[in-house]
């Protein structure tokens, strides 16, 4: 039975686009995320920014195109963290038992949950691009329409791997507990350091030694890369900062993501295998 | 799903259990149960909130580990092939499970696409079950807006889409009103007619009753006893003589080696006589002897045995909680979003 997760995801699907406000507020909110606190924030830093000086040949980008990525990440992260959250309601709602009784393997729910996740992404990591481009986000810059192509599906290559790897870490987490309340609490204390301890608002560098560490293995980090490489390009300065990606470090940011996601199949994998709902 | 079976019921028995065990730390819900069900027959599990019915159901649809024992259903072992069971099973669940925000038509699509039946059969198949339990009308109608009688007909259909051999009915008919009750009896007896073995648990005695063509009643994780109705009525003698008198101690002792009197029931007001006999017949002799020893008699009542007489004699007790306890995690379900 190799196609169980389509079931999955489609029903997944009709509650995404059933539930209206939902589906609205879940569309919107980037967008907000990116034209006030965006705006507000770049109008600010690009003051700070104007007397510093630009290395030659070096493109300088504004704190909206810097911050965009950020927001990219920030929205997946959220939305993937509680992508499983309908598992938990299933559990308690006894529409799990449906399921767990069928002859289907029960892999087959953690990867329809994490497609129907990585779909609702997708979307949004678009709407964030298109409006981000509309508010004066430089993403693309220059590029030709091949460039463009590339760097759209380079950017959600990134963004599907990182949310498949929080979507599973969510279903498992979900699969494992008893009330909503308790799961929206470790989630928030989930993203609160995987958000801020990131390179999604400012450069790491100049973080002490441990929170360096931490934001350079850091799972969001490694999206963000990966975002600002294929949305601005490998040689850039924001902020002050010059940044410059090789292929290699993009290739190695995109390996810790898989290894990333794999870690947290397994965790996924072996909570559900374990779990007993009647 | 379609194939025949190797070992199915080639004694005539569909679901076979020896010995199951199954405890929650130190609480054995099921304490060591036998039975077996005859394939095409309506065999029910009657015992109160808690006696270990639904662990049990739990245990064969494969939800539960099992433990202790051993259970077999179409042939196939639960422990050696879930799969095999659980494709030949449909299940409809103690709470209403529907999802709220799925349509009727969408809510059977799911399932049969979860059971991976084809597509043309699944379409097919659905039109053929709206049509059995009379949803036709609500095919799009989100499921929030059923009747809990349609959502218990809905949730019928849906453990029928897979034409399984077994359809297991955890108390299909609680919290439901009386003539939807008897309803659900008339659909569920038209599934069995067509050719499914049914089993099903309650706590209601005139379901087990009327509804079924055997009974174990089932307390404290024990089978008690297992026969037709008849057979159970039958085990409390021909008839039942309830007596009070002023001295019922006195009566007792008097009337406990009658010949007719097959086993006498004190109650914390007056007592029960299980006669053998025809108790029209009896009864004038049961007078004179209390008269002649001159115990006054202030009520005669005189009865068939009941379901509910043989629930009470063989467990000690009347139903406890009669419908109430369970109604809580429904409402909670229900009504959670």
């Amino acid at each position: 039975m190799p196609y169980g997760f389509t079931t999955i995801y489609w029903r997944d699907m009709i509650r995404f686009v059933r539930f209206k406000t939902l589906l609205v507020s879940s569309l919107l909110q980037p967008a907000l995320w990116l034209a006030f606190f965006g705006i507000a924030m770049s109008s600010n830093f690009d003051r700070l920014m104007a007397g510093m000086p630009v290395p030659t040949g070096v493109h300088a980008v504004g704190y909206l195109t810097f911050m965009g990525a950020g927001i990219i990440a920030m929205t997946t992260l959220f939305t993937s963290l509680f992508g499983g959250i309908v598992i938990l309601f299933d559990k308690n709602w006894g529409l799990m038992r449906e399921i767990l009784a069928s002859p289907m393997n029960r892999n087959h729910i953690i990867f329809g949950i994490g497609l129907s996740g990585v779909t609702k992404s997708f979307i949004q990591a678009i709407i964030i691009m298109v409006f981000g481009i509309l508010i004066g986000a430089a993403f693309f810059a220059g590029y030709t329409a091949i460039q463009i192509a590339t760097g759209v599906l380079g950017i959600l290559a990134f963004v599907g791997m990182f949310a498949l790897g929080f979507l599973f870490l969510s279903a498992a987490i979900a699969i494992s507990m008893e009330s909503p309340e308790g799961l929206q609490g470790v989630i928030t204390l989930l993203t609160m350091p995987i958000f801020f301890a990131s390179n999604a608002l400012y450069p790491i560098d100049a973080f002490p030694e441990i929170l360096k560490i931490i934001s350079v293995y850091n799972p969001m980090t490694l999206l963000i890369t990966g975002i600002r490489y294929f949305a601005i390009g490998p040689d850039f300065v924001a902020l002050g900062k010059h940044y410059m990606f090789t292929t290699a470090d993009i290739l190695v940011s995109f390996a810790g993501l898989t290894v990333f996601t794999g870690i947290t199949f397994l965790l996924a994998w072996w909570r559900f295998k374990k779990a007993v709902v009647t | 799903m379609e194939t025949e079976d190797p070992a199915d019921g080639s004694d005539g028995t569909i679901i076979c259990v020896e010995n199951l065990e199954h405890a929650y730390g130190n609480f054995r819900a099921v304490d060591g149960i036998s039975f077996a069900v005859r394939r095409g027959e309506i065999f029910s599990f009657l015992g109160p909130n808690g006696a270990g019915k639904s662990t049990a159901i739990n245990v064969l649809i494969t939800l539960l580990a099992l433990q202790k024992g051993r259970a077999t259903i179409a042939g196939y072992d639960v422990t050696k092939e879930p799969q095999k069971v659980r494709e030949s099973i449909g299940i409809v669940f103690q709470d209403i499970t529907l999802d709220r925000d799925m349509t009727v038509w969408e809510l059977l699509e799911f399932h049969g696409r979860l059971y991976t039946m084809p597509t043309g059969e699944r379409r097919r198949r659905i039109d053929e079950l709206l049509k059995l339990v009379q949803l036709e009308p609500k095919r799009n109608e989100l499921t929030k807006r059923l009747s809990g009688g349609m959502k218990r007909r809905l949730e019928i259909a849906r453990g029928l889409m897979t034409r399984p051999k077994v359809l297991f009915l955890d108390e299909p008919t609680i919290g439901l009103d009386p003539q939807t009750r008897m309803r659900m009896w008339e659909y569920i007896k038209g599934v069995n007619r067509e050719g499914t073995t049914i089993f099903l648990t309650t706590h209601y005695m005139d379901e087990a009753d009327q509804l079924s063509d055997r009974i174990s009643i089932i307390d404290h994780g024990k089978i008690i006893i297992t026969g037709t109705s008849g057979e159970l009525k039958n085990t409390l003698g021909q008839d039942l003589i309830y007596l009070e008198t002023d001295n019922d101690e006195a009566a007792l002792a008097l009337l406990k080696d009658l010949p007719p009197v097959r086993d006498i029931k004190a109650k914390t007001q007056g007592f029960t006589l299980m006669v053998n006999e025809d108790g029209t017949k009896v009864l004038p002799g049961i007078i004179d002897t209390l008269r002649n020893a001159g115990i006054e008699i202030s009520t005669i009542n005189l009865k068939k045995p009941s379901m509910d007489d043989v629930f009470v004699f063989y467990t000690g007790k009347e139903i406890r909680d009669e419908g109430q306890a369970p109604a809580r995690p429904r409402f909670m379900r229900a009504g959670g979003r």
